[in-house]
Formats: C-alpha cells, sequence, structure tokens
C-alpha cells in the first residue's frame, strides 16, 4: 500500500493499515515532520465535554453541517462527530501531551461557530504535537518511508489502481512503485493564490494526480479565506494568525478604532464562522476603514503577558520576529489570507474510496466533509477520523487485491515527460507562469467574486495554458526547484480552469464562495459540482445532489435550519 | 537599509564531484526581506537550479535551516537587515551536503529509532488524568521544530566520532522521560547506546535553538544527573539494583 503524503492523514493512514497486517510505503515531498499539519495552531475539535458538559457529538455534528451551509455529506459530518473524542483520547495514548484542565482532563477552547468550547490544544501548536506523535509511531513501526520523493504520476489501467511513478529529489533518479492500493493525503492547494498561509508543497499537486488516474474533482470552488493572516512586511503577508487569538479573547477594530464585527455578527462577533468573519474585514477594507497597510487591527493585549506567553507563544514570536510588533502591548494588523480547500478528491463515504478501484484520499486532499465552509479545528479532528478510516478501509482492500505491475513502456514514457522539461528550446521560465497564475487567482476567484473577475481569470488562465507548453528549465533532475516548479504548474493550471469554471458557474453566494452579483443562498443551488477527466484530456463537469440527511439528524436542525434543505 | 544586498551562497554538487564554492548574486531588498526571501529571488530570477530546501517560511517546519553569516540559524527567521551589506550562506556542517545548501539530515532518522519510545503507565484508568503543572517540563521539549541546528552546532557531532546521540535527541529522550505517565527508564539507554557522557556542556546548542528550548539546562543536565545517579552514584547503584528486582 502506497500513501503519497506524510501529512497527518497520511500517517494516521499508515498507522492504521499497519494493524492489519499491511506492508506501508509513505512517500513524501519533504521531509518527514515537516508537512503543513505543522502549522496548524489551534487546536482538534472533539466534543469531549471537559470544559462544557452539555457538549455532544449531535451539537458537533450539527455546528459542522450547517456551518458547511448544507453543501457537505452527512455522513462525513456524523462520523467526524462521532469518532473525533475516541480519536483524541487514542492520540493522547500514542505519547500527545495535550494541555490540562483544573480536574487534568484535556482543555478544550473556544473557536469560531463552535458551539461549545471544544478545542482540545497544545498552545498554538497543536498540529506540530499532532504531527510528532504520529510520525514516532511510524519511526519505531515496519512502515518504510521515502522522503523528498515527487510523485509525477499514479499508474492506472482498466480503472485499477497500479501504482505510481516519481522523481527523487535527492537523487535525481526515478522510483516506480507498483502497488495494490493508493492513498493521496497530499493536502491542499493553497499556493495557486497569491497570498496564503499554505507552504510550497501545497499546489494541489496530489488533486491533479488523481484527476488524471480517472477520479472525480467535487466543490472545486469552495476555498477557506482564513479571516486573520499577517500583511505587514509584505514578505510574510498571508502568513496564519491563529483563530486562537480570538478564541481566548482578542477583538477586531477597524482603523477608526470600531469594533466592527458587533455591526456584522452581534451574537457570536469575532467568533463567527470564518467566511462570516472574512468577509466583514474584507468589506471593512473595501470601504475605506481599513488601516495604513491595508488590514484591520486584532488585539489581545488586554490579557495581559503571561496569558498570552503561554497560551500564544507562536503569535508571540511572529509578530516580535518578523514585524517587530509586541503583541502583549500592541494591536496586530491582520487581513484574509488564502488557507484551506473544502473541495478537493470525491471519495465514497462509507469507503473512501475513488471512482478508480484502489484509489483512496483522505485529509485536505478529499471532499465532502466541509462543505462550503470549514470550522476551525475540523480539519485536525478530519486527518484522524478519516485518516484512520481510509488506512482501514485501503488496507481491507489491499489485502484481498492483486498487485498488477508497472510496465517497463509506462515507466519510460513518464520518464521523457519530465525530461522533456530540460530539453526545451528558449523555454519559459516556470516560475513566470505560477507568478502570474496566482496574481490572477487572489486578484479575481478571491473573497468577493463576480462574473467579469471570474471571466478574466479564466481567459488569463487559457492564455498561461499556451505559454505553459514551452515551460522548461536547465540543470539537472537533482534538487532542482525549477523542474519541480515546472511539473507542477501544468496541474495548477488545470485545478484553477476547473476551480474558476465551478465558481462561475455556482451562481449563488455560499459558505466560503461569495457572489457580489448574486449575493443570496439559493435552495436550487443545494448541489456539488463534479468535474472528471474526457478521453482527450479536458474536464467534463456534472452536478450531484446532496445526499438528503436521514429524519433522526434532520431533526437535529432546528426549524430554521431545515428551511434550507 | 540600503536598496541592494550581496547574497554569496556556498554551491557544490558532490555527486558530479563539484567543489564547493562561493557564488555571488546581487539582490534588491524589500523591507523586512528575511534571507530565505533573498534565496527565492535568486532562484525564481537568476538561477532556477539554486537548490535550498524550505516548507512553511514561518520558523515552524525546520527545514531552512543552514549558516548564515557562519551561525547556524534558520533562513526565514533572519532578517536580511540585521545580517550587513554581504551575507554568506552555507549548508550545515555537521551533515553531508546533497546540493547547495541541502545536507542529507536522514541519520537522524536512524538515532529516533533507537530511542525507547512513549510507554504509558499500564491500567491507568480512562480518561488519562494529567495535572496542569506537571506537563510543563516535557511541553518546553515538545516544541522542537527538528531544524537539527543544535546538532549542527555540536561540537561532538562535528568533530568526534563517538555514539552520542546529539542535542536535539536529548530533548526527545528529556519529552518523553519527563511526561507524567511514562514508565520507562532511559538512563541505562543514555549511558550506554546513548554516549551522554561525551557531552561537555557547553550550552552551543541551546543557544542556537530558533524555539528557544533550554536545551542543555533543562533536558540535558538533568538526564546526564540521571545517569550519574544510577550508574556512578555507590547509593544510586544500590537503589537502581533493588527497583529492577
Amino acid at each position: 500500500m502506497l500513501i503519497i503524503g506524510a501529512g497527518g492523514a497520511g500517517l494516521r493512514a499508515a498507522v492504521e493499515a499497519l494493524k492489519h497486517g499491511v506492508k506501508v510505503l509513505i512517500v513524501t515531498k519533504s521531509l518527514l515532520g515537516k508537512a503543513h499539519t505543522v502549522m496548524a495552531e489551534g487546536g482538534i475539535a472533539a466534543a469531549l465535554g471537559n470544559v462544557d458538559k452539555e457538549d455532544n457529538w449531535k451539537v458537533h455534528f450539527v455546528d459542522t453541517y450547517v456551518e458547511g451551509v448544507y453543501l457537505g455529506d452527512w455522513r462525513f459530518s456524523e462520523k467526524l462527530a462521532k469518532d473525533a473524542p475516541d480519536r483524541v483520547l487514542e492520540l493522547e495514548e500514542y505519547g500527545a501531551l495535550f494541555d490540562r484542565n483544573a480536574d487534568g482532563k484535556i482543555l478544550q477552547r473556544a473557536f469560531g461557530a463552535h458551539t461549545y468550547r471544544r478545542l482540545c490544544h497544545v498552545g498554538d501548536k497543536t498540529g506540530l504535537e499532532l504531527i510528532r506523535t504520529l510520525q514516532d509511531k511510524v519511526i519505531h513501526s515496519d512502515a518504510s518511508f521515502l522522503e523528498e520523493i515527487m510523485i509525477t504520476k499514479i499508474v492506472t489501467s482498466g480503472g485499477k489502481v497500479k501504482g505510481a511513478i516519481g522523481l527523487d529529489l535527492k537523487t535525481g533518479e526515478f522510483y516506480s512503485i507498483s502497488s495494490k492500493g493508493i492513498v493521496v493525503a497530499s493536502g491542499g492547494l493553497g499556493r495557486i493564490f497569491k497570498v496564503t498561509s499554505n507552504s510550497w508543497e501545497s499546489t494541489g499537486d496530489g488533486l491533479s494526480l488523481a484527476f488524471d488516474a480517472g477520479a472525480e474533482l467535487m466543490d472545486l470552488e469552495m476555498v477557506q479565506f482564513h479571516p486573520t493572516g499577517m500583511i505587514w512586511p509584505p514578505a510574510i503577508r498571508g502568513l496564519l494568525v491563529t483563530e486562537g487569538v480570538r478564541g481566548d479573547g482578542g477583538i477586531l477594530l477597524n482603523a477608526k478604532g470600531e469594533r466592527f464585527m458587533l455591526r456584522y455578527s452581534p451574537q457570536k462577533k469575532e467568533l463567527d464562522a470564518r467566511d462570516v468573519v472574512a468577509r466583514s474585514i474584507y468589506r471593512e477594507i473595501m470601504e475605506g476603514r481599513g488601516t495604513e497597510h491595508g488590514g484591520v487591527y486584532l488585539d489581545i493585549s488586554h490579557k495581559g503577558a503571561k496569558f498570552i506567553l503561554e497560551k500564544l507563544p507562536s503569535m508571540y514570536m511572529q509578530y516580535k520576529e518578523f514585524s517587530g510588533v509586541d503583541i502583549t502591548k500592541e494591536k496586530m494588523e491582520v487581513a484574509p489570507t488564502t488557507h484551506y480547500h473544502m473541495g478537493g478528491i470525491k471519495v465514497d463515504a462509507e469507503t473512501n474510496q475513488t471512482i478508480v478501484s484502489g484509489l483512496f484520499a483522505a485529509g485536505e486532499a478529499a471532499t465532502g466533509l466541509h462543505g462550503a465552509n470549514r470550522l476551525g479545528g475540523n480539519s485536525l479532528a478530519d486527518l484522524l477520523v478519516f485518516g484512520k478510516r481510509t488506512g482501514e478501509e485501503a488496507a481491507k482492500f489491499v489485502s484481498n487485491a492483486r498487485l498488477n505491475k508497472i510496465g517497463q513502456n509506462e515507466v519510460s514514457a513518464e520518464i521523457d515527460r519530465v525530461l522533456s522539461f530540460l530539453q526545451v528550446k528558449d523555454p519559459v521560465n516556470p516560475y513566470e507562469v505560477f507568478e502570474k497564475l496566482r496574481e490572477t487567482m487572489s486578484s479575481n476567484v478571491g473573497i468577493w467574486r463576480n462574473e467579469e473577475g471570474l471571466n478574466k481569470a479564466l481567459a488569463e488562465i487559457a492564455e498561461l495554458k499556451k505559454t505553459a507548453k514551452n515551460v522548461g528549465v536547465s540543470g539537472s533532475t537533482k534538487f532542482n526547484p525549477g523542474l519541480v516548479t515546472a511539473l507542477e504548474v501544468q496541474g495548477m493550471l488545470n485545478i484553477a480552469e476547473m476551480l474558476v469554471t465551478a465558481a462561475r458557474e455556482r451562481r449563488e453566494s455560499r459558505g466560503a464562495h461569495y457572489r457580489q452579483d448574486y449575493p443570496e443562498l439559493k435552495k436550487e443551488w443545494r448541489k456539488n459540482i463534479v468535474f472528471v477527466k474526457k478521453e482527450d484530456g479536458s474536464f467534463s463537469m456534472r452536478f450531484s445532489p446532496v445526499p438528503e440527511l436521514p429524519p433522526e439528524l434532520k431533526a437535529l436542525l432546528s426549524k430554521e435550519e431545515q428551511q434550507n434543505v | 537599509m540600503s536598496d541592494k544586498v550581496t547574497i554569496s551562497i556556498k554551491r557544490s554538487d558532490p555527486s558530479k564531484g563539484e567543489a564547493p564554492h562561493f557564488v555571488d548574486y546581487e539582490v534588491p531588498t524589500q523591507e523586512g526581506m528575511v534571507v530565505l526571501d533573498a534565496v527565492h529571488y535568486i532562484e525564481n530570477n537568476i538561477d532556477p537550479t539554486l537548490s535550498v530546501r524550505w516548507n512553511c517560511k514561518a520558523a515552524r517546519c525546520g527545514s531552512c535551516s543552514a549558516e548564515v553569516n557562519g551561525l547556524p540559524r534558520l533562513m526565514c527567521k533572519t532578517r536580511v537587515d540585521k545580517m550587513g551589506d554581504k551575507i554568506s550562506i552555507e549548508p550545515m556542517r555537521a551533515y553531508p551536503v546533497v546540493k547547495d545548501l541541502v545536507t542529507d539530515v536522514s541519520h537522524n532518522w536512524e538515532i529516533a529509532k533507537r530511542i525507547p519510545p512513549f510507554t504509558p503507565k499500564p491500567n491507568l484508568p480512562k480518561p488519562w488524568k494529567i495535572a496542569a503543572i506537571d506537563i510543563t517540563r516535557s511541553k518546553e521539549f515538545r516544541t522542537c521544530i527538528e531544524c537539527f541546528l543544535c546538532q549542527d552546532v555540536c561540537h561532538v557531532i562535528r568533530e568526534h566520532q563517538s555514539n552520542y546521540l546529539g542535542p536535539k535527541h536529548m530533548v526527545k529522550v528529556a519529552a518523553l522521560d519527563m511526561h507524567p505517565l511514562d514508565s520507562i527508564d532511559r538512563a541505562g539507554f543514555l549511558h550506554v547506546e546513548g554516549g551522554v557522557g561525551f557531552c561537555n556542556i557547553t550550552k552551543c546548542c541551546q543557544n542556537v535553538c530558533p524555539e528557544g528550548i533550554h536545551i542543555t539546562d533543562n533536558a540535558i543536565i538533568p538526564e546526564k544527573e540521571r545517569v550519574v545517579n544510577e550508574f556512578y552514584d555507590p547509593i544510586g547503584i544500590l537503589i537502581h539494583r533493588r527497583k529492577k528486582k
């Protein structure tokens, strides 16, 4: 069994698959333990009820489903809400050490749009603790792992997985990995936007690989803009400021000193869902009430230095080091940043398998759970809950499957394709295409979208696709960042094209997808947009109805909420 | 701050027999720019084949370790305006170079594999209860981002062929030993396999830690004391023997 990606989902899947006696290989584009999961700060949402006794899975389910604006698949959100507490306690038994309550149980903090205090956390470094714990588990297991390998192709035949081919960045040599099953746990696509909290790896390449192998992609238009990213100095623009700041009492102010969330969301204020807060901040900036550098203020200084240094040490460090701002005394300047992709690879809600036999997906790369908006803390819960489930399902599949080895001709063809980027005459610099794509995505497909901007983006992507045919680099296959970008940019353009097409198609506003020209939520648009590859390499688009809620779950929703489903 | 800076990078490709040599690049500066930005500028605009390892660019993942003006640092956390008009960047010296600024740090996994993993006390009532105050010691070590700068600066690792694990792994051992519910004693492991005696507490590791972990004071010295108690203190030896029985 091959796992592509060594973040939380990939590692958790590996741990589970090993329990089933399957031979596991994990490949990662970077080093073990460096995946984007380390950037997750605030915590893991799990209805343990340690702080607020009233909390239970039903409330967590409703929060997740409703804040996903009825676009998610209830089968995922139900599993998430039910399984998350067990997964957290299990992680603790693997060695994770969470912050504690006065009674010795795991402490839980408040977070946006969670009804109760629900986020189990380790200061503002929860993701780091999660990945270290799973990494240790994997290091002390029989799993093999290969670092700094970039998978460039998933090989299939007759709708079944045969394995994958990849480039070893360290040596410049190629790997052909025949496997009975593959789990894609490659994370998101934040890097296709200019302003993002994501690391270099999050280019959506896993989505591209799966799409090329015949899997369906869904909800691509649903991109989460985190309300608070750093904005100054320009070099660190987009860097995440955890929601934990607001969860622990931070308030948002515009340049005039008004606490503007009182206007937009008098009940939940700063702790409304991310889409609501991000849009509110964006409106303040666009309407001229922004700060000098084009943001708003976030203030936690009233909590005092001791509290801040204990609960938000990374935030203190990053403002001190990068901006020269002491957040125990001064206000932070923040603006929204591209953060998470709710869309991704469409998988079966029971098996986490795609329509390609033997191809599975988990974590941010997969879709269906978060709908049109993800709640903070639900992504780490997602990694654990569906990492485990996918690992288990894939292991079962692999135990009953036959190995179909990748042929020499398939390997040669892929090697030739990769090498072709080193042999282009008068090549176009891949970074040029990459930067232009990111520029157009951030200016036209951001928090406010409209037909004109989306058309403009599509036209520019079409133009860039032509230019990209001549992309090439010098040097060798060994640790050549230019080559990596040249390989990735092709897929990024395809994914971006589908993403923008879906955003133009969805003529309503729902969750993270806000259309200035269609600002209303429309019930007839409660359907998912699905893409699949056609034989000629282009894509076809279809609509898929959102699975109907069973009566017992529907009954958990309020009367008002039931109107929307 | 001047509007340009010279970045001098030590480049090499050992697999091609290319000897290390410094190449100078002129890079325009921007407010708040960090050294990694300058390297990216070179990569994107001057030479796309320049190899550098990085991930988060937020001082969280510990990938972009290098020696900047001779000091072990994270490139993403080092402001250009604080390093002068000419900045030299070299790969970490304690590890074999893969290419340019990228080094092979995989040896660390072999060490990590040997460290006895977290082993909770048996039959603990669930859910586990731990007093808030009891997690503080272990928690400090859990902020380690595995940048390996402490390993890089350690003279025992740089200059001596010993079995000493190195500071990063001492931090790991301390994180496990100071977990309130861990049940095993790693002193024997440190004494025999871990070569902890080689560390002569010069505190160089502590000085370069980007997370500010008190590696020597809070991890290495307490662990050394435990080893001494168990293996060199006559009364300690007796107690240890009795415990084993």
